[in-house]
């Protein structure tokens, strides 16, 4: 029999024992909504870690250094260490051909160094970063006091909370009450700093000398003041963020690589780099998904550069969820199991009572292979529609259990979050996975039809 | 060809030992009272059961030997049957009763609306194409059972007390139907009754039946025949 045609008589068996028919129905959109509601509760917890992760900037960076710099990121430490003479240089060119491999979306160079700020005529000593300009949506900057640089070349500065403290004389006791980043930004936002720092600036070239045959440049070291207005005041932890996060104060990118400060790398790469370019100790590199880390890494090590990401741990969390997905499906699959067992009851009790119907259509031509695709197709419609309507449930479900808990949210002063997740493959896979259960569960009823004796059959009243 | 099967300790001979050719384009009536084995020829003839022993040759292909796939179409596309309690399907409608075999044998939508259409239009049953079977008198159901038997241009009717839930005005029209299809088709008709009179009338030849076995193989001189009509 032709599959349309096959269709047509299955749905209309179906519509004759609608009672039936329905509560079994039901009963495999029971299962699939709870298949459903489990597995978008894994997936929308996984999507909300990845989500805070990736806006940690943590899994989505790649920091690349210098084979020269035999310091080393730890994780490489059993490569063979290359000589100095054979590794390239961190520099501008090497940061634009990073930049141009794919899936790359920026490589900043990480500048930080320690020096003096003046506020109020007192120093105070700390350790600066530069940040770009799409550190903007990092996370931790939300719940800032301020503003976010208003360009990447501006004259401000975004503080870390306990810096802020230390400049008005408010560093916590231990035990005491701790100042709200809000008492702490009010004095502060649209003051000024002054920022005290050493400059390496290219030496006038020396006359032809040994140096020179070398190859080596030379440069001065002169110190300069900057003044600097505070913007924001940002409540960051710096034990939880990566390297430039653990400075308590804050610059933008583009102003920072102006100001030419002196590096600790400096020295080291003055023996072979030109004075006027450029050389960074390390680069940030930052990757579009946090899946295309490793390509990425792998590339970058291709160029001879050591990279550094934190990819194995996104690979434990991925592990985690993996596992949690899958204990949250078997147990959402329990109640599909059991709507199985309905499914062959109903097909089981449809057969004694179409025995005849069966007998009938056996004596006017059906081969056995008619009669059990047409109980398999009953078993799969019913699958089809109740994988159908229990999506929808499920959906509805996870809908309802966001709004609750959001309001439990903010009831306790909480940022609302989207917990729960129904990607298409989601919809796509359980209304899959009930027409295979049911076929399956259809797969007894049916061949018990096909098998039935066309005598015996038509002799049932 | 035999038929034997087991109830219990007991081993029923429904068919035993029976010979018989029938020649293409004949009307036979099997004859026999309840329990003769009449029912049990048909079914063998039609490819529903299969013989214990002995060969069914129809067609020169022995139904004896035929796959269970290949009975299958032997019955779609050689036989066609009526049976005494019309053996319609209640959730279908007339139309979609007389479909049904084209189904099987996968013709298209719309040859087959066209040829159940034609079916219908023969037996005399246009106006309630779109009936279900509950709404249809006796007589009605056996013209549309008789639709369904057509619908395959078969080779081969077989007729089971086609007649036995019928009042004789009515049986008369459906032996009628029958009888012309015979006739103008070359059909050939193999019809099973316990009512020697309705044999007398319309079949050229009369196959007695007891326990299993033929006891009387008769020619006969229809009265329909003679008489150009039904009586």
């Amino acid at each position: 029999m032709k599959l349309p045609d096959l269709t047509e008589l299955a749905l209309r068996n179906l519509r004759e024992s609608l009672l039936r028919n329905s509560l079994t129905t039901i009963g495999i959109s029971v299962g699939v909504a709870s298949l459903v509601a489990m597995l978008s509760l894994g997936i929308g917890l996984q999507q909300l870690a990845s989500r805070r992760l990736v806006k940690s900037g943590l899994f989505d960076t790649v920091v690349v250094t210098s084979r020269r710099d035999l310091r080393g990121m730890g994780r490489d430490d059993d490569r063979p260490l290359v000589t100095p003479g054979e590794s390239r240089v961190l520099d501008e060119p090497s940061r634009r051909e990073i930049e141009r491999l794919p899936n790359v979306l920026e490589a900043n160079p990480d500048i930080r160094f320690i020096t003096e700020l003046n506020y109020e005529d007192k120093p105070h000593l700390t350790m600066i970063a530069a940040l770009p300009s799409s550190a903007r949506s990092n996370d931790a900057f939300e719940g800032m006091q301020g503003s976010f640089f208003s360009s990447d070349t501006a004259d401000e500065v975004i503080l870390q909370k306990s810096f802020a403290a230390e400049l008005l004389g408010k560093t916590p006791i231990p035990g005491g009450v701790e100042p709200s980043v809000e008492e702490l930004a009010r004095p502060l936002l649209g003051k000024q700093l002054t920022m005290r720092y050493a400059q390496r600036a290219p030496a006038p070239t020396p006359s032809a000398g040994p140096a020179d045959a070398g190859g080596a440049a030379a440069y001065s070291v002169v110190s300069r003041e900057q003044q600097l207005k505070i913007v924001g005041v940002a409540d960051l932890d710096p034990e939880t963020m990566r390297g430039p996060m653990r400075a308590k104060v804050f610059l933008p990118l583009k102003l920072a690589e102006s100001l030419h400060v002196m590096q600790p790398t400096d020295l080291r790469e003055i023996a072979s780099a030109a004075s006027d370019q450029p050389v960074y100790s390390s680069l940030s590199v930052r990757v579009k998904d946090p899946a295309q880390v490793q390509v990425v890494e792998d590339a970058v090590k291709k160029m001879g550069f050591n990279t550094f990401s934190i990819l194995d741990a996104t690979k434990s969390l991925r592990q985690f969820f993996a596992v949690l997905d899958l204990f949250l499906g078997i147990f959402g699959s329990l109640a599909l199991a059991v709507a199985s067992i309905g499914i062959v009851n109903t097909l089981v009790m449809a057969i004694l009572e179409r025995r005849r119907e069966i007998g009938i259509m056996k004596a006017i031509g059906a081969s056995d292979e008619d009669v059990k695709s047409l109980f398999f197709a009953e078993a799969g419609a019913m699958g089809i529609l109740g994988g159908i309507v229990g999506v929808a449930l499920g959906w509805a479900i996870g809908q309802v259990i966001n709004v609750g808990t959001n309001v439990y949210l903010k009831r306790q002063s909480l940022p609302p979050e989207h917990f729960w997740a129904v990607p298409w493959w989601l919809v796509g896979g359980a209304i899959l996975f009930a027409l295979i259960v049911s076929l399956i569960s259809g797969l007894y009823p049916a061949s018990r039809a096909a098998r039935l004796d066309p005598v015996q059959a038509l002799r049932y009243e | 060809m035999s038929r034997h099967y087991r109830m219990g300790e007991t081993l029923i001979r429904a068919v035993d030992g029976v010979s018989l050719t029938v020649p293409k384009g004949e009307f036979v009536a099997l004859l026999g009272s309840s329990g003769s084995g009449k029912s049990s020829v048909l079914n063998l003839i039609a490819g529903l059961d299969r013989p214990t022993s002995g060969s069914m040759i129809v067609q020169d292909r022995d139904l004896a030997k035929l796959s269970r796939v290949e009975l299958a179409k032997y019955r779609l596309h050689v036989v066609g049957m009526v049976f005494q309690s019309f053996n319609l399907i209640g959730s279908m409608t007339v139309a979609e009763n007389v479909e049904l075999p084209l189904r099987f044998a996968e013709v298209e939508r719309e040859s087959r609306l066209s040829k159940a259409s034609e079916a219908v239009e023969r037996v005399g049953l246009r106006a309630r194409m779109d009936h279900r079977p509950s709404q249809l008198s006796g007589g009605e159901q056996q013209r549309a059972a008789l639709a369904r038997a057509l619908i395959n241009r078969p080779q081969l009717l077989l007729a089971d007390e086609p007649t036995g839930n019928l009042d004789s005005r009515t049986g008369t029209e459906i032996m009628n139907l029958i009888l012309d299809l015979n006739r103008q088709m070359g059909m050939t008709v193999v019809m099973v009754t316990h009512e020697r009179a309705l044999a007398e009338r319309y079949a050229q030849r009369m196959i007695f039946l007891a326990d299993g076995r033929v006891v009387d193989d008769q020619s006969n001189s229809p009265h329909s025949a003679t008489s150009g009509g039904p009586a």
